[in-house]
This record gives C-alpha cells, sequence and structure tokens, in this order.
C-alpha cells in the first residue's frame, strides 16, 4: 500500500498525517483524526451523510480521498458552530424546526445547507429557497420525512411557512 | 383540545413544541453512535459471505486470509461452536430455524455469513476476508412463497417449508355462505414487495471482554436493556455479566429489535480473542444481508349487503420469512387488527409464513400494517364497485365511541377508539365536495387527479401479555444541586424520549425544563423495558415518568412543610422555587430543599428518609389504542404514470400530546416510509436467489422531492393510562399506504380498477391500468406463480393406524405451536373407557382437563385458560404409536400446531 503523507487544517486545526493512498477523506477523518461528527451511511455517493466543505466547497468525503484534501482547509458539522457554542444558523434552524430525530444524516446536512447559504448570500428568498431545496435532494434522511428540514429551509430563506 | 389530569406545576410544559434535549450533541457533531466509541487494542471484523443461495459448504479455505497484514483470526462456524449459543425470538422464545453464528456445513440465502476475518483495521479485515474461498455444492433455491409450496426443504430437518402456521380452513365453513348470500363480494389481492428497513446507521456492535464473562457492548439496538438480556439469554450467561450502551442509534425501525447472527458471532468473537471487536455493517450488507421485511401476498373477500354494510370475510395470507427469520411468523396480529375499528359481523382467516432461500424477515414498523393495506384498498374499490362515496362506506361500517364498548370477531376489545371521530374531523377540514369539482375538471383537461382516504386503529403500548412487552420505571431524585435527574430504560433512534420524559417531569414537578436532565441508553441505568418497540414509550414510560414526578413532589412538600410549619397542602413548586400559600417570605429555592435533605438530615420530618429521591414502574392496561383518518390528494400523469402528491392531511387520535413537534415527526417519518413502500422502494431476488438492490442508486429511498408538506389535525383523546397518551410510533407507516394507493387508484378509475395492488406501483404498473395491457410485464410472472401447484397439505391424519387406548395413558413430551413461538410442555393422560382426563404442564404452571373423549387413536378435550386472555383451547390430538400431532384451536388465534413424542 502506498503512503502519502498530507497536511491540511480541518476547522482551523493543522494536521499533519501519512494516509493509505485508498483511504476515504471520511474515514481518514474520523479513524484517524477522531472528527466523528461525520457520518459514513452508504460510502457510495448516494445519501450525502458524509458531505464536509474542502476549501469551502460541499463535498462527499466517502468519494474523496484525504490525499485529494492535502493542502486544503475542511470544514466538518464540528466547526460550524462558533467557538463560544453559537450555532450556525442552519444548526439553529434545525433545531428550531424538529429538523433532525436520529441525527445520523445531519452532519451532511448541516454542511449541504451552510454551503448553499452562503453560496447564495442576498439572494432572494426564492432563489435560495429552491437553491437548498435542491441541494436537499441529493441528502438521504430515512427519519424525519424531511418536514423539519424543509420548514428549516423556508426559515433560512425568510419564507413564511 | 388537549386534556391533561391536573397539572402540579403552573409551567406547561406538556403539549409545547420544546425544543429536543439531543439536539446539542446531535446538531453538532458530539453525538456517540457505536462507530464513534473506539476502545484501545480494539479489532475490526469484516464477514465472508455465501455468494450462493442454497447448497452443501463442501470446504473454507483461509490460510490465504491468516497470511495478509494485521490480520488477527479468521473463524468459521467449527471455531465459533467454542462459543454455545441458542438462538431466540424477540419474545425470548427459541427460534425454531436451526439459527447459528456462521453456516453450519450448509448455506440458506446469499449473504449469509460463513467465515470472520478480524483484524487490526477494517480495511486489512475486508482485504483477508477476500482471500477467505468457500467451495459450495449448489443446489437449486427455493426464492418465491411460490418455490415454498413445491420446492425442497428449506432447512432439511424439518417437514416442510412452513415457518409458521395460524388459522383455519374449517372456518371458512362459517363464512362462506353469508359470502354466497351477500348483495355485493369484493376481493382484493395485494402483493407487498420486499423491503429494506434501511435506518441511516447500519448495524453496529463494538464488544469489549472484561474479566471472565463480563463483556460492555456498544450496539446499535432499540433496547439497552432488551438487548443484553437477549445476549446473556442467548449465550447463557447471568445477565448482569452484559453491559450494553447505546448512547446514540442512528434508526431502528424494527431491524435493531433485537442482535442477529452478525452481532452475536462479534460478541461469541470477542470472547474467544479476549479483545475488543467491532464490526460496522456496510450499505451493501444493510441492504443485503441485513434482515428483510414485509414480502406478502394476499387475498381478502369482504361480502357487503345491499346497503353496503359488511357481512363477512375470509383472508388467505402469506409472508416470506426467508431463510433465518428473527422469530418464525405468520403474522396472526394482521388478522386480530384486520377488522376491530369496524362493525363486522364474521371473519375468517388462514396465514401462513415460509422459509425461502431469501434473507430472513425481521420487524419493520407496524409489521402487522398488511391489514391496513389490503382492508382500506378493498374497501375502496368496494365503494366504486357499489357506487358510493367511500367516505360513506366508511360512515356507514366505522366504530363511533357511542358504538363502544365493542368486542371484535376475534375477540379485540375497544371501549375508546375513535377511527370515526378521526373521519368526521378529516372530513370537517377537506373539502371534499370541491374537490370533486375540480377532479371533473381537471379530467377534461386530460389531467388525473385523485383523492384517497383510509382510517385505522392500531394497539400500542402493549404490556404484560408477552414476554419481552413490559411496564417502565423511572428512578427519578432532586440532586442537592436542585437540579432534577431522571434515570429511564427508553431508549431514542430520534424518538426524543429524554426530550418528552422531561417536559413531563417539569411540568409534573414545577421545575424548568432546562433543569431536568434524562439519563438513558444503558442497560445500567433503569430497569428492564422493551425500549422503541410497538409504539410504547411515550404511553408506558410518559405514565410512569408522570406518577413518579408526583411522588417526588409530595415528598419536597413534605419536607417544605415540616421546615416551615405549614400543612403539606399550603405548599407549591414553581419554577424550581417552593412556595407556601400566604407567606411570600417563605418561598425557598429547591435547592435550599434539597441541602437540607441530603446534607441536614436532622431538620427531616421523624423518619423520613434522607434524600428526594422516587421511584415508579408503571404497569399500563394491556393495550392502548390510537385511531386515524389519513387524506391525501394526488396528480397521476397519464403519460408517464409518473405520480404526484399534492396534498397529506393526517386526522390521529394520540391521545394527549407531550410535545406535537415529536408527535408529527413520528407521524411524518411513517409516511415518507408509506411513499417508499408505494412508489419507490423494492428489493427484488432473482431467480437464483440473488438479492437484486445493492446501493441506494438500485434501493430507491424517498427524498426530499417524493414527500409533501403533511397537514395534522389531532384528536386528543386521553386514554386510559396515567397522562392519557396514546402510542404514535407506527401509525404512519400503516395508514399511509392505503391512503396513497387508494388516492391514485381514485385517479386512475376513469382508466379502470387496480385489479391486483403489486407494490410498488411503479410508473410502468401505472400505465399497466391506464393502457390496459401488462406494459410493466407484472402479470406474466404472475401467472406462472398462480400456476404453481397447490399447498401441500399433511397427509390426512384419519389415515394413521388406531392405537389401542390404554397406550395412550401417560406422559408425553408436546410441543405447541404458539404465535409467540413453540410452547414446549408435558401432556399427561388418564384413560377411562372411552373418557380420558389429564393435565398439561409447561414452566408456568399445571393446567387440568377432565371429560375428553378418545375414539379410535383420536382424542379430544378441552381447556379454560386466563393467560394471556380468556380463551377455551379445544385440543384435537391423534396418536400413532409413540408419536402424537394434531391441532388446538385457540379462539381468535386460530389453530396451532401440535406434535409430541411419548416421554
Ligand atoms: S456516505 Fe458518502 S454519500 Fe453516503
Ligand atoms: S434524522 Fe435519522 S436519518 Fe435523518
Amino acid at each position: 500500500m502506498s503512503e502519502h503523507r498530507i497536511e491540511l487544517t480541518v476547522n482551523g486545526n493543522r494536521h499533519i498525517a501519512r494516509v493509505e493512498a485508498r483511504t476515504s477523506l471520511g474515514e481518514f477523518l474520523r479513524d484517524t483524526l477522531g472528527y466523528t461528527g461525520t457520518h459514513l451511511a452508504c460510502e457510495h455517493g448516494v445519501c450525502g451523510a458524509c458531505t464536509v466543505m474542502v476549501d469551502g466547497d460541499a463535498m462527499r468525503s466517502c468519494l474523496t480521498l484525504a490525499v485529494q484534501a492535502d493542502g486544503a482547509a475542511v470544514t466538518t458539522v464540528e466547526g460550524l458552530a462558533q467557538a463560544d457554542g453559537t450555532l450556525h444558523p442552519v444548526q439553529q434552524a434545525l433545531r428550531d424546526n424538529f429538523g433532525l430525530q436520529c441525527g445520523f444524516c445531519t452532519p451532511g446536512v448541516a454542511i449541504t445547507m451552510a454551503a448553499v447559504t452562503r453560496d447564495n448570500e442576498g439572494a432572494d428568498s426564492g432563489a435560495m429557497e429552491e437553491g437548498l431545496t435542491q441541494a436537499m435532494s441529493g441528502h438521504i434522511c430515512r427519519c424525519t420525512g424531511y418536514q423539519g428540514i424543509r420548514r428549516a429551509i423556508r426559515q433560512l430563506a425568510g419564507v413564511s411557512a | 383540545m388537549n386534556v391533561h389530569m391536573k397539572s402540579v406545576g403552573a409551567a406547561r410544559y406538556v403539549g409545547e413544541r420544546t425544543p429536543r434535549k439531543e439536539y446539542g450533541r446531535l446538531l453538532t457533531g458530539r453525538g456517540q453512535f457505536t462507530d464513534d466509541v473506539r476502545v484501545p487494542g480494539m479489532l475490526h471484523v469484516a464477514f465472508v459471505r455465501s455468494a450462493v443461495a442454497r447448497g452443501r459448504i463442501l470446504g473454507i479455505d483461509t490460510a490465504a486470509a491468516r497470511d495478509m497484514p494485521g490480520v488477527q483470526a479468521v473463524y468459521t462456524q467449527a471455531d465459533l461452536a467454542a462459543v454455545p449459543v441458542t438462538f431466540q425470538t424477540f419474545f425470548f422464545t427459541p427460534a425454531e430455524a436451526p439459527v447459528t453464528l456462521l453456516a453450519d456445513g450448509r448455506v440458506a440465502c446469499v449473504g449469509d455469513p460463513v467465515a470472520m476475518v478480524i483484524a487490526e483495521s477494517r480495511a486489512q479485515a475486508e482485504d483477508a476476508a477476500a482471500l477467505v474461498e468457500v467451495a459450495i455444492e449448489e443446489e437449486t433455491p427455493v426464492v418465491t412463497i411460490a418455490d415454498a409450496r413445491t420446492g425442497p426443504l428449506v432447512h432439511p430437518d424439518r417437514d416442510d417449508n412452513i415457518a409458521a402456521e395460524m388459522g383455519d380452513e374449517d372456518s371458512r365453513e362459517a363464512v362462506q355462505p353469508l359470502l354466497d348470500g351477500a348483495a355485493h363480494v369484493v376481493t382484493m389481492r395485494v402483493r407487498h414487495q420486499r423491503i429494506a428497513q434501511s435506518p441511516m446507521e447500519t448495524r453496529a456492535c463494538l464488544a469489549s471482554p472484561e474479566g471472565e464473562n463480563e463483556m460492555t457492548v456498544w450496539l446499535g439496538c432499540q433496547s439497552p436493556h432488551l438487548a443484553a438480556r437477549y445476549i446473556a439469554q442467548v449465550m447463557g450467561l447471568p445477565q448482569e455479566a452484559i453491559r450494553v450502551i447505546a448512547k446514540d442509534v442512528g434508526g431502528g425501525f424494527g431491524l435493531k429489535n433485537i442482535p442477529w447472527k452478525e452481532e452475536m458471532a462479534v460478541i461469541a468473537a470477542a470472547k474467544l480473542l479476549r479483545r475488543p471487536v467491532k464490526w460496522i455493517e456496510d450499505r451493501f450488507e444493510a441492504l443485503t444481508a441485513s434482515s428483510h421485511a414485509r414480502e406478502q401476498d394476499v387475498t381478502l373477500t369482504v361480502g357487503f349487503d345491499g346497503d353496503a354494510r359488511l357481512q363477512a370475510a375470509w383472508c388467505d395470507y402469506a409472508c416470506n420469512n426467508g431463510a433465518w427469520p428473527m422469530g418464525e411468523d405468520a403474522n396472526v396480529a394482521v388478522h386480530m387488527f384486520m377488522w376491530p375499528c369496524y362493525k363486522m359481523p364474521a371473519y375468517g382467516f388462514v396465514t401462513r409464513g415460509w422459509y425461502t432461500n431469501t434473507m430472513g424477515l425481521g420487524a419493520y414498523r407496524g409489521p402487522w400494517a398488511m391489514e391496513s393495506l389490503v382492508r382500506e384498498t378493498l374497501l375502496d374499490k368496494a365503494a366504486r364497485r357499489i357506487g358510493i362515496d367511500p367516505v360513506e362506506l366508511r360512515r356507514r361500517n366505522l366504530l363511533y365511541l357511542t358504538d363502544q364498548p365493542h368486542t371484535s370477531t376475534l375477540g379485540v376489545p375497544v371501549e375508546d377508539i375513535t377511527p370515526g371521530e378521526c373521519l368526521e374531523k378529516l372530513v370537517a377540514n377537506v373539502d371534499f365536495a370541491a374537490f370533486r369539482r375540480e377532479q371533473a375538471e381537471a379530467r377534461k383537461a386530460g389531467r388525473y387527479l385523485g383523492i384517497g382516504v383510509a382510517t385505522y386503529v392500531e394497539p400500542t403500548g402493549a404490556a404484560g401479555s408477552m414476554a419481552p412487552m413490559t411496564g417502565e420505571t423511572v428512578h427519578l431524585r432532586v440532586e442537592p444541586t436542585g437540579k432534577v435527574v431522571a434515570m429511564l430504560s427508553t431508549h431514542s433512534q430520534g424518538h426524543g424520549t429524554a426530550t418528552t420524559m422531561a417536559q413531563v417531569i417539569a411540568e409534573q414537578l414545577g421545575v424548568a425544563y432546562e433543569d431536568v436532565a434524562v439519563y438513558e441508553g444503558d442497560s445500567a441505568i433503569g430497569a428492564f423495558g422493551p425500549g422503541a418497540a410497538g409504539s410504547r414509550q411515550g404511553v408506558i414510560a410518559g405514565g410512569a415518568t408522570w406518577r413518579a414526578a408526583q411522588l417526588l413532589s409530595e415528598k419536597v412538600k413534605q419536607v417544605a412543610a415540616h421546615l416551615t410549619n405549614a400543612s403539606v397542602e399550603a405548599i407549591t413548586i414553581e419554577g424550581g422555587i417552593v412556595h407556601v400559600a400566604g407567606a411570600p417570605e417563605m418561598s425557598r429555592s429547591l435547592r435550599e430543599i434539597a441541602e437540607i435533605a441530603y446534607g441536614e438530615p436532622g431538620r427531616l420530618p421523624e423518619g423520613a428518609p434522607t434524600g428526594l429521591e422516587a421511584q415508579y414502574r408503571y404497569q399500563p392496561p394491556p393495550m392502548t389504542m390510537t385511531s386515524a383518518a389519513h387524506c391525501c390528494i394526488v396528480e397521476v400523469d397519464a403519460e408517464t404514470g409518473f405520480v404526484k402528491i399534492l396534498r397529506w392531511i393526517s386526522a390521529e387520535d394520540c391521545g394527549t400530546v407531550i410535545n406535537p413537534g415529536v408527535v408529527e415527526g413520528q407521524i411524518a417519518g411513517g409516511l415518507a416510509q408509506a411513499i417508499g413502500q408505494v412508489l419507490l422502494e423494492d428489493m427484488p431476488y432473482d431467480a437464483r436467489g440473488n438479492p437484486l438492490a445493492a446501493t441506494f442508486k438500485d434501493y430507491l429511498m424517498p427524498t426530499i422531492s417524493d414527500v409533501p408538506d403533511f397537514e395534522y389535525l389531532h384528536a386528543s383523546t386521553p386514554s386510559q393510562t396515567i397522562g392519557g397518551m396514546r402510542g404514535v410510533g407506527e401509525g404512519g407507516c400503516i395508514i399511509g399506504p392505503p391512503t396513497l394507493v387508494n388516492a391514485i387508484a381514485d385517479a386512475l378509475s376513469p382508466f379502470g380498477e387496480i385489479e391486483e395492488l403489486v407494490l410498488p406501483l411503479t410508473p410502468a404498473r401505472i400505465l399497466d391500468v391506464i393502457e390496459q395491457r401488462d406494459v410493466s410485464g407484472t402479470r406474466a410472472p404472475a401467472a406462472e406463480a398462480k400456476s404453481a401447484a397447490p399447498i401441500v397439505e399433511e397427509a390426512p391424519l384419519v389415515e394413521a393406524a388406531p392405537v389401542a387406548s390404554s397406550s395412550i395413558d401417560g406422559d408425553w413430551a408436546m410441543v405447541l405451536k404458539t404465535p409467540m413461538g413453540p410452547q414446549e410442555m408435558v401432556g399427561h393422560f388418564d384413560t377411562v373407557g372411552a373418557t380420558v382426563s389429564g393435565y398439561l404442564e409447561a414452566p408456568e404452571g399445571r393446567q387440568e382437563f377432565s371429560g375428553g373423549t378418545l375414539a379410535g387413536s383420536q382424542l379430544r378435550f378441552e381447556m379454560k385458560v386466563e393467560k394471556p386472555m380468556k380463551i377455551t383451547l379445544k385440543y384435537d390430538l391423534l396418536f400413532e404409536g409413540d408419536a402424537v400431532s394434531g391441532k388446538c384451536k385457540m379462539g381468535m388465534f386460530g389453530s396451532a400446531k401440535v406434535t409430541g413424542t411419548r416421554a
């Protein structure tokens, strides 16, 4: 197995590690670095649970190799809230609207929402709602029937329910 | 209308959309799911699974795997046999199929675990597992229910492929004349696809041996208590040897009711190796090798009189149990709960579970849900046939509160169900007349809208009639700091029990919700309870916390009254402050009282225990019923066969609603699964027994674009439990499927009937109706299945050679196959002439009978039992040499097989 040295930041923390070429970013974050907030639910790119931000872009960490994140700034769900514990607006919206039950899909949902709200900053409510809803179609949640997620989207987009 | 029992504190928490306590960790990535736990020295498991559905293992070559880096062990059943296990069902009865940890000489389905590799990393374990060579002599598999009826034996040591069987062909004789005399007779056949439960967190187990027998097991489960008891019993260990921890679990839905082959193999391996061993199932395994659900073939025939009133019904039910069901199941609950919410005078059924060479049957949210699906879709079909509005047809037949108490034909008593009232609430809130006008207009424009309604009742909060279904205990205390701690045996896989229980406690005790902490998810906390199973936690644990908080409040008041020289009646607790009526200056914080109660016992009333603690175990009524009526509106695209759900309204009655956000979340989650079942999800098998949906690209889970916004109406008729709650965990998944199918059938009615409902209703199957031809190709294989040979019944018993009457005297070792599993007993018979008396003895006790009659070698006798309910058991046995066989008619449960030999 070929091993590679990589260097990256995760939620602002600097990490240097040696990884096998085949190790996915998701496994690396969880097993090597201990960021267990990122969840692997299908490991084939469909469910979205493993989504993290790599240099600001939402990516499926099960389909991204750790070596591809060399030199990158990665944000996981642990890095969304502020240092004082204030929740990120997407976390707050999910909390206010019963947007999760078991919470297994939630890390990926929150990361995608955070990336989409940032990308659409300043967009009108309709475009924000549309963008978030479309992005959510790439996430599977078995528990909630997406009701709270959709209400959270409306809250973030400033649309009345 | 939310009705509560008198509230002690002023602040109302019950009925509020309180944000959940679990959010703090789950939203920030700080939950603790099994795979998040690491133990020093932990090893990882990968299973080697059978790629063949049926066959004899010729050899397993593990040499190459053993040589791989990091590999610590490669086990086959020959190795694991050193850890003897006896698998049980969820009911703690022995599994009937010869379930072993790993394949024992034969494989019985694709995915059957054959070997396990244990290595230092998961990647190493998987690399090595790929090198294990398994040679299997492949045999023709039994895949479908039709195959099972005629094919070879799935388990060679059994008599036939019938895994479980109830009901009675004879009862057809009573029902048939009523059907023959009915003005309208309508039949509905439903072929339900196989479902993969698919919680987002796959199965997971980390077993860490500590000492000779003790072990801590982190497990994806639905109740750490039930799992700990199950593991201990299966392994023959004392229960206190096993501690199960499951702080966070990513969904269960019935799949995780009990640990199964793989989890038990991991535990056995940890015991053998004396090392911590972890297994995290991957999604391929989860889809193809976790237990599956549903796969039923059901035909219901119902007779109506000229006024569309129900006259009689007959149902023939078959369910694929696979090779290793987590409990052999003929699903008698389907029949028990088919009619309790309707006025149905006569009902009979036969119901069977069949072994096949497919993955075993597990539970899935509302395992008996078929009753609602087949009944409600039949009622709509009947309404169209008779030419009556489907709501009106239900009104004529449903039970309203004024019709109760009522007992169903199968003996299920109901006294406070509200299916009729829920339907009226729904009708009052949905303008059906306006919809019909819109539908007519739309049809002119070539758009096909449909509306569907369904009504049902659901048994929830069962306690006291089945071994695992018990009451709940809460240990509650005010800490010396004044904060409140509750220890419960509840478990949340998203249910939010820490939240709802804290709401009840805060309200009843008079403290702030934020000041209540709930500990659960650990078998070392609380007392035995089965956790999330059968929609019970809100009802039973809710009642337990309700009463425990009242008891604790009384205790606080007694101490406060003593300290302030006031009467107990003058004390109130609000917002964590203890007040004395008319003396505001005497108010003290709960903390002050608690500090005294713990730290200055001398100041307590004489003889009062120190501290502020209460404990209560709540045994609710045996069953609490939840009712609902749902309505859904769809548009079907006649060109493509695609279904769009436009509106969905739920009118449910779950009694007291502790937290509407949690209740609606349960309903919505169940409805999304219902939509998946009706339109998307399918786990098909090919003729060689290969499961065909291996990824989430093949197994279509509902996404945000498939699920509409649901609307809710809460009827909230308090139940007879403490607090008045009714269960709500499974309902959406039970009433959802018929509601949606009825809406689609209504939209399709200009084209024709869905004569036979085959799920999922893919666009192609919908085009079958629109184009009135077999677009989907569904009918072709169905015709084949129908032409298969009829069920092979056991040889007629009367043929047996007669035995001399005296030769039946003495003891017989007999087994009665009950719905909860086989019951072993000793039968003792004494013959005097043609009259027989004697007794049946089981571990639970001995029951005598007399007045039995012996005719030739046929013995008939009756026996009245009180538990689990009052029924008369009618035995009809035939003796042949040293063997006895026959059946026992068990009232509403139909007939059960009896076998035995001379003891
Ligand atoms: S785990 Fe990456 S998409 Fe499912
Ligand atoms: S909350 Fe359980 S999968 Fe989404």
